[in-house]
């Protein structure tokens, strides 16, 4: 995500960042007078930096592996197979087998719009579709509550219609869905820029209809985008805390979550139960980043050559 | 048209409605409702807490981002780029873990003797985790298409190193760390999973606004919960729409 995109609401965040990634210094070496005071504070920065991420980050998530394996696999393997423990671990992966393919779609559509298409409300558009990075999840799941409660704007249509929101599963795909909306339409939006509209008309002039258009020669060219999108749309999706937890109920092998098994797990007192489900979920953030470092590497090559 | 329409539905079912339900909520009794629920004394105290935690932690951010972002562009060390993959982790990893695993390290049976739980520390502690990322990642492509030969030049007209990173550096830098502090920010004054956990949520104490709105809502008093919220969310849009003001009038100036 360059920093040229259209709100300043996007977050200059994981995508763009990734991809800047390790370049050596540039720099040249300075006259030798001043190489080695210079040397000296390159050393001290490399200090600072390494030191307060170590404490900060990589020192607290080690700890959770040393404290959930420190006797043994067995305990771990038990706090994993209990019935709560794989009913929350499925019904996240339920929520997101939902989410996130809607999302995707959603994400592609309103990327063609916000990128190809002249309307008035635009720049309106955009912001609401940014929206979500900038509201609590807690208010997120509130306002779903005002409309979709019992005592919601909606609330008794949706009782006669025999449908429950709010405290079910539905609630709860919309609740990951708004949270993690925008991923799939900021990651999108800059490909489909630098994709341009050359090859699409070609396509048009030769007789394609819009949908041939679409899928022969649109997506493909921004495959990589979408996918980058999908895959922090997912890592958003699985661990969304807040929201859900507000529109679930929180009623165990019913409507909980991974997330929400591990809070409900710690403030329980079994630790066991609550590193366990955080090692998998941690496991699941580093897949996150590794994809993402892998994506980004692949669509640099691509660039490059 | 039919793809409009559909885009148009879901736009408005997960986002338009239930925004114009909350504000909604919070004005149906005027403006005096309004500020007898803000008003009321443990609402304060959560939302200024939540304020004045993130205002510390985005400074702490603009120091510690920045220089983090200098070494991962200027610096050379075995395992840089591992390294700066894991600046992301925050961002990919689940509030209530990340809760989880600071108490780990600075809980009641933290290895190092360092206990912060229930305290205001652990607000700034668990704040500090999740924006991490922010001024990191908006400082570190500015960085690197940074020309080193100013410094140079003005190195070999006789500057101090200070002179360097005050007039050349920093000033190229400052929309960069200005953006990532205010979307640290916005961030910062929603966080809800990290602090639920390992601030015990007390009143008047280490309750912050995302913790007392969820209070209210537990205890049906949506009115509450809804005016808190907008508080909160006013407070994150202002500082982003003050941002793209800045943005925008910078950009027009270097045009």
């Amino acid at each position: 995500m360059s920093s040229s995109d259209a709100g300043a609401l996007s977050i200059p965040g994981p995508a763009g960042a990734a991809r800047v990634s390790d370049r050596g210094s540039a720099g040249a070496p300075p006259a030798a007078a001043g190489a080695r005071a210079s040397r000296r504070r390159q050393l001290g920065a490399r200090v600072i930096a390494l030191g307060y991420l170590a404490l900060l980050l990589l020192a607290p998530v080690a700890m959770i592996f040393y404290r959930t394996f420190e006797h043994g696999i067995s305990p771990v393997i038990n706090a994993a197979t209990t019935p709560s423990a794989t009913h929350a671990f499925w019904l996240s992966l339920e929520i997101v087998a939902i989410a996130v393919p809607l999302n995707t779609a959603f994400g592609i559509g309103m990327a063609l719009l916000l990128e190809r298409g002249r309307f008035w409300g635009k720049s309106i558009l955009g912001v609401m579709i940014d929206l979500p990075f900038a509201i609590s999840p807690v208010v997120v799941g509130l306002s779903l509550v005002l409309v979709y409660g019992k005592t919601g704007w909606l609330g008794d249509w949706l009782a006669e219609q025999g449908i429950s929101v709010i405290f079910s599963v539905p609630g709860m795909v919309i609740a990951t869905a708004v949270v993690s909306l925008p991923f799939v339409v900021r990651e999108t939006m800059p490909v489909l820029r630098e994709l341009g509209v050359d090859a699409e008309q070609a396509a048009e002039t030769l007789g394609a209809s819009p949908w041939q258009t679409f899928w022969r020669i649109t997506l493909p060219g921004i495959r990589w985008g979408v996918v980058y999108g999908v895959v922090l749309t997912t890592a958003r999706a699985l661990g969304e805390f807040g929201a859900v937890s507000i529109v679930s109920g929180r009623i165990e092998e019913q409507t909980q979550t991974l997330p929400l098994f591990v809070q409900d797990r710690f403030e329980n007192f079994d630790s066991t139960g609550a590193y366990t489900a955080a090692v998998v979920l941690a496991l699941l953030a580093l897949a996150t980043l590794l994809a993402m470092n892998l994506l980004t590497r692949l669509t640099r090559r691509k660039t490059e050559a | 048209m039919l793809g409009k329409g559909l885009l148009g539905i879901y736009l408005t079912v997960l986002v338009l409605l239930p925004i114009a339900a909350l504000l909604a909520k919070s004005s149906t009794g005027g403006l005096n409702a309004f500020w007898r629920e803000i008003s009321n004394p443990e609402a304060v105290a959560a939302i200024k807490l939540t304020l004045i935690a993130s205002v510390i932690v985005v400074v702490i951010n603009a120091v510690f981002g920045t220089i983090i972002a200098w070494v991962l562009v200027r610096d050379e060390f075995p395992g840089k780029s591992v390294v700066n993959a894991l600046i992301d982790l925050p961002f990919a990893l689940p509030t209530i873990v990340a809760g989880v695993v600071l108490l780990a390290l600075y809980g009641k049976d933290s290895p190092l003797g360092i206990d912060v739980a229930f305290t205001r520390a652990a607000v700034g502690l668990a704040l500090l985790f999740v924006t991490l990322p922010f001024v990191v990642r908006s400082v570190q492509p500015v960085l690197l298409e940074l020309d080193l030969a100013m410094e140079e030049a003005a190195a070999s007209l006789g500057a101090s190193p200070a002179t360097v990173l005050r007039r050349i550096v920093l000033p190229t830098l400052a929309p960069a760390i200005i953006s990532g502090v205010a979307l640290s920010f916005a961030r910062a004054v929603g966080e809800f999973g990290s602090l639920v956990l390992i601030t015990g949520n007390l009143p008047f104490k280490t309750e912050a606004g995302s913790v007392y709105i969820f209070g209210q809502i537990q205890n049906e008093n949506l009115a509450a919960a809804a005016a808190v919220s907008v508080v909160l969310l006013f407070a994150a849009l202002l500082v982003l729409a003050l941002l793209t003001f800045f943005l925008r009038r910078r950009s027009r100036h270097v045009l």
